[in-house]
């Protein structure tokens, strides 16, 4: 009954989505009001369709009801609670109510949060939205229904894949999608804008908290993929440049790039067509992520349901919707004029080049990704893209654009100078070049590589510390508090996103650079030395879980003969499935991760015996994410900015007086 | 009309990969069947993975019924398969050879070390020449080649339960009678 229940109130969404992209969109082109005013009511009964239908499936996972098939292949009844929710979205089917429950969640949060926008425009919004979702909703009900009754019923069901039994893997996806989902708010907007014909300003302003917050999600989506790569993987990578990550990659470049490319939209308004043509593109590729995933025309570890007819349907809908647009783009993008003249020197020429080099970057990554795909489309031969292409493409051109994110924000918009930038950051280059020289001594071994990557970080945190030195300086504000509070929470959040770049920067340079790895057979009892620290092998134990059977092993660590901490890495075995999966024992320092993982018993099947251990000494590694986490913390805050509650208010006000009225903030 | 074709470049980009991604899809890297079945299997000889001394040549296994597993240390997919082929290996039904392909000799043999080595010889294919002959298309990749070499089925992507369980074993039988 539940499982009947959930696949009605998908069909019920269904409908109402129709409503709510086609009436709404056909009210705003002929200025009928009442069908405009239809756009709200229906995105909010959408989500609450969409919302019971989510419910129900997840009851049906928590009541292990194994008639569902989808429950019957992805869930067990041994599998603990949190689990079987999250298996809720662990399958193909579940993943894509997933993003539809994520859709309707951020048009209902437009419903809550855009009470003052003009109606036209707010209605044209939820309407495309609303289109997006039909799409989705046609592909769940005709390919992919969540709801499928298994008959008879399955006696067990065959447990959600190890790989996805783990606390980063319950909140990862829900994460990423937020983001990847966050960025149809964005589209929508500027897909709006379009139909209307009018790009402004406040058009910027109205996108901007929508797509930093898009951005930010997706930040901390993709850390913690990162994150459960690391310490599930068993030997310590924590980015593998497979296809999906890059899926999820890159949006993110290339909301990174539209983050800044909407902050010249609204303070200068320069850039327009290209911040259109950004918030498209990024949306388009988080479609892109979905099709690439979900239609299993790269093989990936991910790619954990494919299916040719999915692939089709999504490629199809891929075209509509991004052809669509582009196309709408292409007739009305030379219409909304190009904005401002800024010089060559100048904040927008910086984000401009920043903007490029983003794009290139997401360009390399692409092609990378579908490289193997073209090839073989065009019978030119088959090869493999591996991590030497990314590594050899990707780092070359991101590096001029971390030095530039030192120049950007202290660059005057329209005009700025050379030699005045040189006095304003000489400082700040001359500590950071000086540190990045001397540092890696400290640390060991002088390579130019760390070098160049300390500098780089370095230089984005010395820079940011003498434009925040100048801004409170200059206040005329009495006092040192009232001088810091005059300054605007989105400044505020710029500096602690550029930080987070910075700590991650010097994160992935350190680890780079001086991490070791012992890969040792080790007797119970024996020990190892690892760069300054002892590990003792105290040999393995098997022992039950809930719904696998674990070996695991004890690892003593000692620096100077004093004992800092007892590791047990696992090896588990699933009841269900018989995979095999190792989870590695991390010993989490701010300074670098001590990490043992098991590999397998010397005599086969003695696990009381001795093992092939591995050891790694990991510095710094979890200033990776803790630097995509002050990124996306960077995104919360820059929200909090008043401006953008006013802005909504006073929108008249703000149009009579141009966008330069706001310059001062940012 | 200048103008238009200018803010039509990314439209014009957009259909090129849709072509592209359209032409992968009827394409399934699953599916199509390669164009190596029912032929020779490519002669090559390569050193062993961990005796770096010795070769070893398709010809050498003339009489048997073989796998040979294309793998990498640098392989994710190949994670996923590996569990499977230890536990074939286990069941000793049929030999498995390992191509470690583009891949470090020191890296490709901690990854056994670590994920346990389900092969009866690993070889290594280090410019990936003996991969370009055998039509690899990404890593993972399985073939099964029959008693007089000749190659009888492909697996592109990892080897999954139900493909080992309906496909490849049954054939495996069938070939070693």
């Amino acid at each position: 009954m539940i499982p009947e229940l959930g696949h009605f109130a998908l069909i019920l969404a269904l409908l109402v989505a129709i409503v709510q992209s086609t009436l709404p969109l056909a009210g705003a082109a002929i200025g009928e009001p009442r069908l405009m005013a239809l756009a709200r009511p229906a995105a909010r009964a959408q989500f609450v369709l969409v919302v019971v239908a989510f419910a129900c499936l997840a009851a049906s996972f928590a009541g292990n009801d194994f008639s569902v098939q989808n429950v019957a292949t992805n869930s067990n009844s041994e599998l603990p609670l949190h689990y079987r929710l999250a298996a809720t979205w662990g399958s193909h089917e579940g993943s894509l109510l997933l993003w539809t429950l994520m859709l309707a969640g951020w048009t209902f949060a437009v419903t809550l949060f855009s009470r003052n926008l003009p109606p036209v425009l707010l209605s044209r919004v939820i309407a495309v939205m609303g289109l997006i979702s039909v799409g989705f909703l046609l592909f769940l009900l005709f390919t992919s229904n969540p709801f499928e009754r298994l008959v008879p019923p399955a006696p067990e069901g065959n447990d959600l894949n190890p790989l996805l039994q783990d606390p980063g893997m319950v909140i990862h996806p829900p994460m990423l999608y937020m983001g990847y989902v966050g960025f149809s708010v964005a589209f929508a907007f500027a897909i709006a804008a379009l139909l209307g014909g009018r790009l402004d300003a406040t058009w910027a302003r109205w996108s901007r908290p929508w797509t930093t917050v898009a951005w930010a999600f997706l930040t901390i989506g993709i850390a913690l993929g990162s994150g459960w790569a690391y310490y599930t993987l068993g030997w310590g990578g924590w980015w593998f440049w497979d296809p999906v990550e890059n899926a999820s990659f890159m949006p993110w470049l290339t909301g990174t790039a539209l983050i800044h490319s909407l902050a010249v939209t609204e303070k200068r308004g320069a850039f327009k067509s290209w911040t259109v043509l950004l918030a498209i593109v990024a949306f388009s590729l988080s479609l892109l992520g979905t099709f690439l995933v979900r239609s299993g025309v790269l093989t990936s570890v991910h790619a954990f349901a494919t299916d040719p007819a999915r692939g089709v349907f999504i490629l199809v809908f891929l075209a509509l919707v991004v052809g669509g647009s582009l196309a709408l783009f292409a007739y009305r993008a030379g219409k909304v004029g190009l904005g401002g003249m800024f010089g060559v020197v100048s904040r927008e020429s910086a984000l401009l080049a920043n903007n490029i080099l983003l794009i290139v970057a997401m360009a390399s990554v692409l092609l990378g990704t579908l490289y193997p795909l073209f090839l073989d489309a065009l019978n030119l031969g088959k090869i493999s893209v591996g991590p030497p292409y990314f590594d050899a493409v990707f780092y070359p051109l991101l590096a001029p654009a971390l030095f530039l994110m030192g120049v950007g924000p202290a660059a005057r918009w329209s005009q700025a100078s050379v030699p005045g930038l040189w006095t304003r950051l000489r400082w700040a280059f001359g500590v950071a070049v000086a540190a990045a020289l001397i540092l890696p001594f400290t640390l060991g071994r002088w390579s130019p590589l760390v070098a160049a990557g300390l500098f780089l970080a370095l230089w984005i945190a010395t820079s940011s510390f003498v434009n925040l030195y100048g801004r409170v300086t200059s206040s005329h504000r009495p006092g040192l508090v009232a001088k810091i509070a005059a300054n605007s929470p989105s400044y505020y959040g710029m500096l602690l996103a550029h930080l987070g770049v910075a700590v991650f920067i010097a994160g992935v340079t350190l680890v780079k650079g001086y991490e070791t790895e012992q890969d040792v057979r080790l007797d119970v009892g024996q020990s190892v030395a690892v760069g300054g620290y002892e590990f003792k092998f105290l040999g393995v134990q098997p022992g039950p879980g809930p719904n696998y059977r674990a070996l695991t092993g004890t690892v003593e660590v000692r620096r100077d003969g004093r004992q800092l901490e007892t590791l047990r890495p696992e090896k588990r075995i699933y009841n269900a499935s018989g995979q095999t999966m190792t989870i590695a024992a991390i010993d989490v320092g701010v300074l670098g991760d001590r990490y043992v993982s098991l590999g397998e018993p010397l005599v086969e099947n003695d696990v009381s015996g001795a093992w092939s251990v591995r050891v790694y000494l990991k510095p710094f590694i979890d200033w990776i994410w803790g630097g995509a986490f002050l990124m996306a913390l960077g995104g919360f805050v820059a929200i909090c900015d008043r401006r953008y509650r006013l802005a909504v208010r006073r929108r008249t006000e703000s149009i009579a007086a141009g966008p330069g009225s706001a310059a001062a903030a940012d | 009309m200048m103008r238009v074709l200018r803010w039509s470049i990314p439209l014009g980009i957009f259909v090129v990969l849709v072509a592209f991604l359209w032409v992968g899809l009827s394409r399934d890297p699953r599916e199509v069947p390669s164009p190596l079945i029912g032929k020779p299997a490519p002669a090559f000889r390569l050193s062993k993975l961990h005796a770096p001394n010795e070769t070893l040549g398709a010809a050498d296994l003339k009489g048997t019924v073989w796998l040979l597993n294309v793998w990498a240390s640098w392989c994710v997919s190949c994670r996923v398969e590996h569990p499977l082929l230890v536990q074939l290996a286990q069941q000793n039904i049929v030999p498995v050879y390992g191509l470690d392909y583009k891949d470090q000799p020191a890296a490709g043999r901690a990854w056994l070390t670590q994920h346990g080595d389900p092969y009866a010889v690993s070889i290594v294919d280090l410019d990936g020449r003996v991969g370009i002959d055998y039509g690899v298309y990404g890593v993972p990749e399985t073939f099964v080649i029959d008693k007089t070499g000749i190659v009888r089925y492909k697996q592109i992507g990892p080897i999954t339960p139900e493909a080992l369980r309906d496909k490849i074993l049954p054939l495996v039988r069938e070939l070693q009678r």
